[in-house]
């Protein structure tokens, strides 16, 4: 079993769906990190067979909308003094904007770059899809 | 309740109250059309059509030359400084220093909308793409709260280009707030009302709606009768255009089976889509409908303007 030591200050983001680990490391930016960073692929879970964890020794911003939108299952743990002081859950978000295109080739967004929809959740159930404020099309995210 | 300075985009930005305002006003202007012949003396409507459009362009600027008011703008963006590339933002915030009240037409779905985020005058949207056209929805409710005295109860049927018919679209999203309505969608597979639309619909409403592809079945058991032109380029090969073209055609005949108080409408140009014979129906609602498209953007500009409207004596 592949051991990982524990950080001492710092975050880490645990439950990530296996296989989506690498994609929130990219999105946080996190190869261009100049402090320890571990990224674990597959590990083993109880609930869920296997999972991807992050663990960063270091104190960072987090887009919770844009991690919520990745992956509403993970949960993010603040590590000060070897303890955890602060767990957070993401949620699918409610509204996005900036972090995806709206899919219709005919709206207005698609055209004039400095116009940026709001995205509205539209189902919560199911297909997680979003309104655009502008054409009102419905776009499922992919980023 | 105030529809001073307030932008028209979608129909969802009024509640029915506003819309009753504009209504009631709507009325009084067909009764004493002359008495406001001045209340929008000294103000000025930009047109911005960035595409082709007669029937829009030309009732909103009668409403406004109706109202004492002034017009100018484009009918074309070839014409227009839009060919050399400038953006809707930085052409609506020249435009609104030029005009009091601006209607835009755009293709591009929701380029009203972003005008509206830059002007500081009231913007309608005179038709986005295949998105919303709310004027010609007032055009219609206007229509329909005349000459059937109410907006509610209604079985109303859409029959045609469900799918890229934005008059439709407007229409029926806001038919959908008032109660008990029940709708009915007429259409070959490929013209089918967006699912989008039923989706948010039913999420928000949970209306009825039946779809079909034969107008004969349902034509008796409608109130409303909503017809739109079938574009050939709209299907994917001939042999579809030519089996159906025929069915979403309303002649005289198959109005044989429907209610003696059912209204046909239409909002205009038509091509082939209502036989001729039609006409003469005391059903064909169609040119009182464009006639009344007139009063309703009479009535909407003058409120957005909120200019006084207490015309003495009436």
């Amino acid at each position: 079993m592949l051991k990982v030591n524990s950080i001492n200050c710092g975050i880490v983001i645990d439950h990530i769906t296996a296989g989506k680990g690498m994609k929130i490391f990219e999105k946080l930016k996190l190869a261009d990190a100049e402090f320890p960073v571990v990224l674990l692929i597959n590990v083993s879970s109880n609930k869920r067979g296997k999972k991807d964890i992050i663990k960063i020794e270091n104190k960072i911003d987090l887009d919770l909308t844009m991690l919520g939108l990745i992956d509403p299952t993970l949960t993010i743990n603040i590590i000060e003094n070897d303890e955890i002081i602060n767990k957070m859950q993401v949620s699918i978000p409610e509204e996005v904007q900036g972090l995806f295109k709206c899919k219709n080739p005919r709206c207005i967004s698609n055209f004039d770059e400095y116009a940026v929809p709001k995205f509205e959740l539209a189902h919560k159930n199911g297909k997680i899809r979003y309104r655009c404020s502008y054409c009102e099309e419905l776009t499922s995210y992919s980023i | 309740m105030n529809l001073k300075g307030r932008h028209l985009i979608d129909p969802n930005d009024f509640s029915l109250e506003e819309f009753k305002q504009v209504f009631d006003l709507a009325d009084k202007m067909v009764e004493y059309r002359d008495a406001f012949g001045s209340v929008c003396k000294g103000k000025i409507l930009g047109t911005l059509f960035y595409e082709p459009s007669t029937r829009t362009r030309l009732s909103f600027e009668s409403a406004m030359l109706r109202l004492g008011g002034t017009v100018l703008g484009f009918s074309d963006a070839s014409t227009s400084s839009v060919s050399k590339g400038e953006s809707i933002a930085d052409t609506i915030r020249v435009l609104d220093t030029y005009a009091d009240i601006v209607v835009m037409r755009h293709p591009k779905e929701g380029a009203p909308m972003l005008a509206s985020e830059y002007s500081r005058v009231p913007v309608i949207n005179g038709g986005d793409g295949g998105h919303q056209h709310p004027t010609q929805t007032l055009t219609d409710l206007l229509t329909i709260r005349r000459l059937k005295g109410s907006l509610d109860n209604l079985t109303v049927a859409f029959c045609g280009d469900l799918k890229f018919g934005r008059t439709v679209h407007s229409l029926v999203s806001t038919l959908a707030r008032y109660n008990a309505n029940k709708f009915v969608f007429i259409s070959p597979a490929e013209l089918k009302f967006p699912e989008h639309l039923k989706e948010t619909l039913m999420e928000k409403h949970n209306i009825e709606i039946y779809e079909t592809e034969s107008l004969e079945e349902v034509i008796n058991q409608v109130d409303i009768l909503y017809m739109t032109r079938i574009q050939r380029e709209r299907f994917f090969n001939e042999a579809d255009y030519m089996r159906l073209k025929d069915s979403y055609i309303l002649t005289r005949t198959k109005l044989v089976d429907a209610k003696p108080d059912m209204l046909v409408m239409h909002p205009l140009p038509r091509v082939n889509e209502i036989a001729y014979d039609v006409d003469d129906d005391q059903r064909a609602a169609y040119f009182k409908q464009a006639e009344l498209g007139i009063y309703a953007r009479m009535a909407l500009m003058a409120l957005q303007l909120g200019v006084d409207v207490n015309v003495e004596g009436k």
